[in-house]
């Protein structure tokens, strides 16, 4: 039993991107701050497994807070991100027309980017879509480009948001979902496998249980949860040079629709579906989506027909029975909810969690003063694009050799004050296992090397 | 950074790189260094706890860490500079590599270079393996490092998928680990090794299950069982904690895919002629990256084979630039998955080696080689296995008149 001490300002449940962004936000306010994970990692509902673009909010519904939170985020990244090594490769994207109709849309797209502030997006006739990317295909009409839309690496941006909570103080908890929860009101108090903890609110970020969670704590819940299946297939880093731009669809009401995109780690990426099902934990591969995916890459890029496979995988959307984010409050019970952030999350994480906070802070007198010199720390880099470790001498050997991670490396993560708690923590800090060879040359190594250090080790315990 | 040019600069210290190296520096070729990336040097085998190895190359069967051992240090004696944590990361035109290690990053220059990088399974992603992503899905060469190397044991009953030699050697490699395969899955119709081998799954009651599909892997954080279609079209679940999935072998050709050498889709590796010389004259290849998959001997013996080429080549003055030469392609036509070499060239040094074929299943019949007007130049009898590598002889053909592109073609038994 974790000994949780006295009442906490915030405890946010759920450390996804919103909850890492949140526990940030509010560590910088100067609240004391704990995050209550269920899984044995921050980062293991949807915000694993997501396009990895940070949109500029130019297809968003104008005048909603979806929008605002979205362009919020985005600069906040922008202002943070030298400082924290975060990487963009900076592609734009393309919202290409491949039909009649689909080219009749293109104006109206526009129309709507310019209304939400997005006042650099433009349209671009055939010839100039062409000449920007000579591999799509023929039958390609016309596009809307929105230069703005960038990559960034998914994983590492959440991490950074942790880390400097942590670093204010902000105690993480991990393999500590949220059982049960009681309001005496005063304080609540929250029951997890690893103990009760007692806070003076809570900001329930819990993803694909949002619903459940707000059940949990306030006996009902405003908003179902609806999870949208997200499938993509990464192709081998080979393929990469047959875009540069990422390559959009033309939006229709249900999906943002299947993307082409480079990844921030060298790979070209194709997804996702959008496939609603009951099952919040079957977050599963399918073999007639994937072929359709494979099939839909190779209709906007026909050379892709040789690309090689890297990996597959799938992440549910904590979509609702409604478009929008589901941001509500019952401030006399100190009761805060960021839910159902479908499928912008990513983006919007920064400007969500600076939305709640101003929620929390109106009618809160007490409560700590804003940090100001926080620290930070910055991450290690893993983008493709930019230096990485095994480029500077003195590292001990490569491990992985598709991605080239350094034993350094692996040694660097494990020993962080945020380290990995299993296998796919590592795997995201590090890109370790995550290439071509998906372990064939260093599984045996990494399970070595992160013996007694996983929370969830890679091989099962007993068989040690 | 660069230090003095090599003669010979050999990636990858595998049998194909280090039985080359061994060779070059036998026939007199002065300056030969090794790149391998890894710890050590000795490829694959140095995880391969078990036997057969050697027999070619020693005259005695040895396990595969033995082996690897042997050859490394036959290589040293003979003069050979092995570095290893050494990653070739590019080769350029005119000899010039770039390589990454632990002392950073440098530019190295070579006369002539010869890849040798290998081969490795098709993981589950590549085969487009549906179900969830629990722990507990490997290849068999990483089991086999689990076991061999790091004394671990990942899973007490996996399913293996595949029916390949390697499959086999999988069953092996459990079962002297106290592991018990669940069952052998295989998703054509036919098993891909010879039939008289799958005596030891029978004998080690191991189900093999031919013509199944895997529907699903289960499990959230481990692998719990795994959903097939069997051949007869029922649906079946079979409880499990892991998933080998073991063969369907494709070149490691991220070296010279990042250094825009020309590659032959069919094989996933090299375009080469007969002296193992890619689309780059510089540049030759050996072992299995130019043909998934055959023996660790094998492989050595064609390290030899294009090792003696180059050192004949250096040798000859006239030559020691290297040079485009003209050829004809060989063309696999039907029923047939590659062919290797992918050119034959005019040039006549070293003996034409037999092709090197693989047929898309298994092969009954004959095997036809024809010229570009239809002419048909030899014949060979066939009856092969679906992975079963394939030899066709161009012993005594006299192919200097043919100028038109060849084309070898599976002609099935009625
Ligand atoms: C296929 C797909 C593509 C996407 N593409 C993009 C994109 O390109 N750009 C973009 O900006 N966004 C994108 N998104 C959206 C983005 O990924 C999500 O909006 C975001 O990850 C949601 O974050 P979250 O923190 O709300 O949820 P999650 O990441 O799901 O986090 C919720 C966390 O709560 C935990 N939890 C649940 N119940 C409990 C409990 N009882 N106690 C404690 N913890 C609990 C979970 O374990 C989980 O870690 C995409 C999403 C998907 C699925
Ligand atoms: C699980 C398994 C079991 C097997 N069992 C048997 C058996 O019982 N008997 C048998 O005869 N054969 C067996 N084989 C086959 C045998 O291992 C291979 O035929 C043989 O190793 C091929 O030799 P190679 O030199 O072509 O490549 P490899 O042995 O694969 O060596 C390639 C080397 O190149 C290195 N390399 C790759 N890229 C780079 C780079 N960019 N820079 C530097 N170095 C690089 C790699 O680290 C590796 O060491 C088995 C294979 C496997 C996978």
């Amino acid at each position: 039993m974790l000994a949780f001490g006295n009442p906490v300002d915030a405890a946010i449940i759920g450390a996804g991107v919103v909850g890492c962004a949140m526990a940030r936000r509010f560590s910088l306010e100067g609240a004391s701050v704990v995050v209550l994970e269920r899984a044995p990692d921050i980062l293991s509902g949807a915000s694993k497994a997501n396009s990895a673009i940070l949109h500029t909010g130019f297809d968003a519904p104008p005048g909603s807070v979806e929008l605002q939170c979205m362009q919020a985020g985005y600069d906040e990244y922008m202002q943070i991100r030298e400082d924290f090594n975060l990487p963009i490769l900076d592609t734009g994207a393309l919202v290409a027309a491949w039909s009649d109709s689909e080219e009749a849309r293109l104006p109206e797209l526009l129309e709507q980017a310019l209304l939400n502030g997005v006042a650099d997006a433009r349209l671009l006739s055939r010839a100039e879509v062409v000449a920007r990317e000579p591999a799509l295909g023929a039958h390609v009409r016309a596009a809307l480009l929105v230069p703005r839309e960038v990559i960034i690496d998914p994983w590492s941006a959440p991490l950074a948001y942790a880390m400097q909570a942590k670093a204010l103080g902000a105690r993480f908890h991990f393999n500590a979902g949220l059982l049960s929860a009681r309001f005496d009101g005063d304080l609540w108090h929250l029951q997890t496998p690893m103990g009760t903890l007692t806070a003076r609110s809570v900001i329930n970020a819990a993803g694909i249980h949002g619903d459940s969670v707000e059940r949990m704590l306030i006996g009902g819940s405003q908003f179902e949860i609806r999870p949208r299946k997200g499938q993509f297939v990464v192709f081998d880093k080979a393929a990469a040079k047959h875009l540069r731009t990422i390559l959009l669809p033309v939006p229709t009401a249900r999906t943002k629709g299947v993307v082409l995109t480079r990844t921030i780690f060298g790979n070209l990426l194709v997804g996702p579906t959008a496939e609603e099902q009951e099952e919040r934990e079957r977050p599963d591969v399918t073999r007639p989506e994937l072929d359709m995916l494979i099939a839909k890459a190779v209709e906007l890029v026909p050379a892709l027909a040789q690309a090689q496979v890297t990996a597959v995988y799938a992440g549910l959307r904590p979509a609702s029975e409604e478009k929008h984010y589901r941001l509500h409050s019952l401030p006399e019970k100190g009761y805060f909810c960021a839910g159902g952030i479908r499928s912008t999350g990513l983006t919007a994480a920064l400007g969500i969690a600076r939305h709640v906070h101003g929620l929390w802070a109106q009618d809160r007198t007490a409560g700590g003063k804003p940090i100001t010199a926080p620290p930070i720390l910055p991450l290690p880099n893993l983008a493709e694009h930019l230096p990485r470790d095994w480029e500077l001498p003195g590292h001990d050997g490569i491990v992985c050799h598709c991605e080239m991670v350094t034993g350094r490396e692996i040694e660097a993560a494990l020993s962080s004050p945020l380290p990995p708690g299993d296998f796919g923590g590592l795997r995201r800090r590090t890109r370790c296992a995550m290439g071509r060879c998906q372990g064939f040359n260093c599984l045996a190594r990494l399970n070595s090397l992160t013996e007694g250090r996983l929370s969830v080790p890679i091989t099962p315990e007993a068989d040690r | 950074m660069s230090s003095d040019p090599y003669d010979v600069a050999i990636v990858g210290g595998g049998p194909a790189g280090l039985s080359a190296a061994i060779e070059l520096r036998a026939r007199g070729v002065a300056k030969v260094a090794l790149f391998e990336r890894g710890d050590e040097a000795g490829g694959i085998p140095r995880h391969c706890g078990h036997p057969p190895f050697g027999m070619r190359e020693f005259g005695r069967i040895l396990t595969g860490p033995a082996y690897a051992r042997r050859l490394v240090a036959a290589a040293l004696a003979a003069g050979v500079t092995i570095l290893t944590k050494h990653t070739v990361v590019h080769t350029g035109p005119g000899g010039l590599l770039t390589v990454a290690s632990p002392k950073g990053i440098e530019s190295i220059q070579a006369a002539r270079i010869l890849i040798a990088t290998g081969a490795r399974e098709a993981t589950r992603a590549q085969l487009l393996v549906p179900g969830l992503r629990p722990l507990g899905v490997m290849n068999t060469a990483a089991l086999q490092a689990f076991v061999y190397q790091e004394g671990r044991v990942p899973f007490r009953r996996p399913l293996i998928v595949g029916s390949e030699l390697v499959s086999l050697s999988a069953i092996l490699t459990c079962r002297s680990h106290g592991i018990r395969p669940i069952a052998m899955v295989e998703s054509e119709p036919d098993v891909q090794a010879r039939r008289a081998f799958f005596a030891l799954p029978r004998v080690l009651r191991v189900p093999v299950m031919t013509g199944a599909q895997i529907l699903a892997i289960e499990g959230r954080l481990r692998v719990t069982s795994v959903r097939l279609r069997l051949a007869d079209g029922t649906e079946t679940l079979l409880a499990c904690d892991g998933v080998i999935f073991s063969g369907r072998f494709v070149p490691e050709a991220a070296l010279a895919e990042a250094s825009a050498l020309v590659l032959d889709p069919a094989t996933g590796g090299p375009e080469i002629d007969q002296h193992g010389r890619g689309s780059d004259p510089g540049i030759f290849f050996a072992g299995n990256m130019v043909h998934p998959i055959e023996t660790a001997g094998h492989c050595w013996a064609e390290g030899r084979r294009v090792a003696g080429l180059i050192a004949a080549e250096l040798a000859d003055r006239a030559k020691s630039e290297p040079k485009e030469t003209p050829g004809r392609r060989v063309i696999a036509g039907a029923g047939l998955k590659y062919v290797v070499p992918q050119r034959l060239t005019t040039e006549g040094t070293g003996t034409a080696p037999d092709l090197n074929v693989r047929a898309l299943g298994a092969a009954k019949g004959h095997l036809i080689l024809s010229n570009g007007s239809g002419t048909i130049l030899r014949s060979q009898s066939i009856n092969a296995a679906p992975q079963k590598p394939i030899r066709f002889s161009l012993a005594g053909l006299d192919l200097a008149g043919e100028s038109s592109d060849l084309r070898l073609r599976l002609e099935p038994k009625a």
